[in-house]
């Protein structure tokens, strides 16, 4: 009785409600996942309650399962392929851009960079109508499907790269450049050799963050979709979610999620390896969460 | 490229290769982010094909006809009309998820920041991994676990608090906010965690040496602390809520639960009036600017307070 008086009086003193109230946020936050998976290795049709354990739905199903349903696996490589994309250009285009934008310092760098901060606080829904409607009225030679599709996932997640490494870049500053400048270098090979590798670490996080947007986009992969042969996985979600007769959805789900978190694992483990190799110690995943924080806000 | 100069000094000067660096990026930045919001004003300033009934964009600023914007204002000041009851209810629910979103955020950041301990990795795998989780297939557990026979109504029924299961997606406020807490809710935990992970723990220990409870050193240090994470915790779950269609269709898909996203993806898709659609875009753009304006002001405002 004192202790529930104590802790009534003091509730942040000792953090037991907060312990609880925690691991009641993660339970609730990862359990539905967890659920969902179970249900897509059901042996029946239903999504809801549980019938037995098959991968009936991941392969062995002729017609509907995700192997076998041309729409589910056209949807994973589709959103695969726009992912690589997205990751092969937007990455060198934001790295560019950030190093160009940290050390230019003209008149034109402050709206630049404001310019690339807009995308991050604008809308999906407004960019993804505001593509549309240029793709469908005035590049009109840019066809809706997946070259529009990857514009768009390039242009909103170029802000997330140029946060990441500009923030890397001023924590380097600019002496190593100078000094191999004054070594001699040109503006090129000081880039190229002082720069670039010290910048490699954020350049992997970038890349994974990069691909993990990509995945996760919806609104834009449906804006500017051109049919179901250019859906993607959350696409697909989106359109047969509430209808879909079978756990081969919860099946498409849990292959792009598998699929997402070991090329993430495997990216993760390349940054830390780089990392380790320039030196750098201390707390990897504390670290990569600012990171991902950084890119968040 | 090649300049046979040396050191102009890598700060000053050699602006122009900086710039040249910048420049496709800039480029890529402008012709597919500016200028599709020129199109999007000329789209809802212009004018439908009265054959065709496609829309065609008036490109002259002299020429822009205001029909669909007056059509849209019209909607949204008359009491009762749908485009007002729409944006009202899209007020409402991004109001309460996101104060709920805030209640369940800050505690989990608040806890993880300042008590993880050795325990900190792993509970900062757990807030990453939603990231990497698509919303939508966080949207599909929740229709799983929802339906009339899903294990929500099973657990409701055996506790008692239902005598029979109920149909949580046939257009429920209740699901439909759940549903906006769940999906954005690691997206305010993250950047307050990392807010609160770098706050001096030496201002609390002053706070108690000066006889401050660890109560009253929450309240006058660590929460005026983070006000700005707060803030920027709050936009950046509103910005996107406002313009959310998804959610609602997939856990209700009924009209009454229609939010201003649902209206746009009406109009901009569904074919018929898209000049409506466009003015319905710049009208929620600039209702966020404001919004924006206000955080950017708080935020300065904040941070003078706080002398910081």
């Amino acid at each position: 009785m004192t202790r529930l008086r104590r802790w009534l009086a003091n509730p942040w003193g000792r953090p037991r409600f907060l312990v609880l109230f925690t691991a009641l946020y993660l339970v609730w936050s990862i359990v539905p996942i967890l659920i969902a998976i179970r249900f897509s290795f059901n042996e029946g049709r239903s999504r809801s309650t549980a019938q037995g354990w098959s991968l009936r739905w991941y392969s062995g199903d002729p017609d509907l399962s995700v192997f076998h349903d041309p729409d589910l696996r056209l949807a994973l490589f589709q959103s695969l392929r726009l992912a690589a994309i997205a990751v092969l250009v937007t990455v060198p285009l934001g790295v560019a851009l950030a190093i160009g934008l940290t050390r230019w310092r003209g008149r034109g760098a402050g709206t630049a960079r404001g310019i690339s901060l807009a995308t991050l606080v604008t809308p999906e829904i407004v960019m993804g109508t505001a593509l549309l409607l240029v793709f469908i009225h005035l590049l009109t030679f840019i066809q809706l499907g997946i070259v529009a599709q990857a514009i768009g996932h390039i242009t909103f997640s170029l802000v997330f790269v140029v946060i990441i490494v500009r923030g890397r870049l001023l924590a380097i500053g600019p002496e190593y450049e100078e000094a191999a400048r004054d070594l001699g270098a040109s503006r090129i090979q000081a880039l190229r050799l002082a720069l670039l590798p010290m910048l490699v670490p954020a350049i992997v996080a970038s890349g994974i963050i990069v691909f993990a947007i990509s995945m996760d986009d919806f609104v834009i992969s449906n804006f500017l979709s051109s049919g179901t042969a250019t859906d993607t996985v959350p696409v697909r979600i989106y359109a047969t979610g509430r209808t879909a007769p079978t756990p081969a959805l919860n099946a498409l789900a849990t292959v792009t999620l598998v699929i997402t978190i070991v090329i993430a694992l495997v990216g993760f483990l390349l940054w830390r390896g780089v990392r380790a190799a320039r030196g750098q110690t201390g707390s990897t995943v504390g670290e990569f969460a600012a990171l991902d924080a950084e890119a968040v806000r | 490229m090649s300049e046979p100069e040396r050191r102009v000094g890598a700060g000053r000067g050699g602006d122009g290769f900086w710039a040249g660096l910048a420049l496709p990026g800039v480029v890529w930045l402008c012709v597919f982010f500016l200028l599709p919001f020129y199109v999007i004003l000329c789209v809802a300033l212009g004018s439908v094909d009265p054959i065709f009934q496609t829309p065609s964009p008036e490109w002259n600023p002299l020429e822009w006809n205001t029909s669909a914007f007056e059509f849209v204002l019209d909607g949204l000041f008359t009491s009762g009309a749908a485009f007002q009851t729409v944006f009202l209810r899209t007020l409402v629910y991004v109001t309460v998820a996101t104060a709920l979103s805030l209640l369940i955020a800050y505690p989990v950041a608040y806890y993880v920041a300042r008590y993880g301990g050795r325990w900190k990795g792993l509970l900062l795998v757990g807030l990453i991994a939603p990231f990497f989780i698509s919303y939508l297939m966080r949207m599909l557990a929740w229709i799983n676990l929802l339906q009339d026979d899903g294990w929500v109504n099973d657990v409701l029924v055996w506790i008692g608090i239902l005598d029979a299961p109920r149909n949580w997606l046939d257009g429920r406020a209740s699901s439909v906010i759940l549903g906006l807490v769940y999906g954005y809710v690691p997206f305010m935990i993250l950047p307050l965690y990392a807010f609160l992970d770098r706050i001096d723990r030496s201002l609390l220990e002053a706070a108690r040496d000066l006889g401050a409870s660890p109560f009253q050193a929450f309240r006058m240090v660590t929460l005026p602390l983070s006000m700005p994470a707060i803030l920027a915790g709050i936009v950046i779950i509103a910005l996107p809520m406002f313009g959310d269609y998804y959610t609602p269709d997939l856990l209700s898909g009924a009209p009454q639960t229609s939010l201003i996203g649902n209206q746009i993806n009406l109009y901009i898709r569904g074919g018929q009036q898209i000049p409506v659609g466009a003015a319905l875009v710049v009208v929620l753009m600039l209702f966020l600017t404001v919004l924006m304006g206000y955080y950017l002001y708080a935020t300065a405002r904040a941070q003078r307070r706080l002398g910081g």
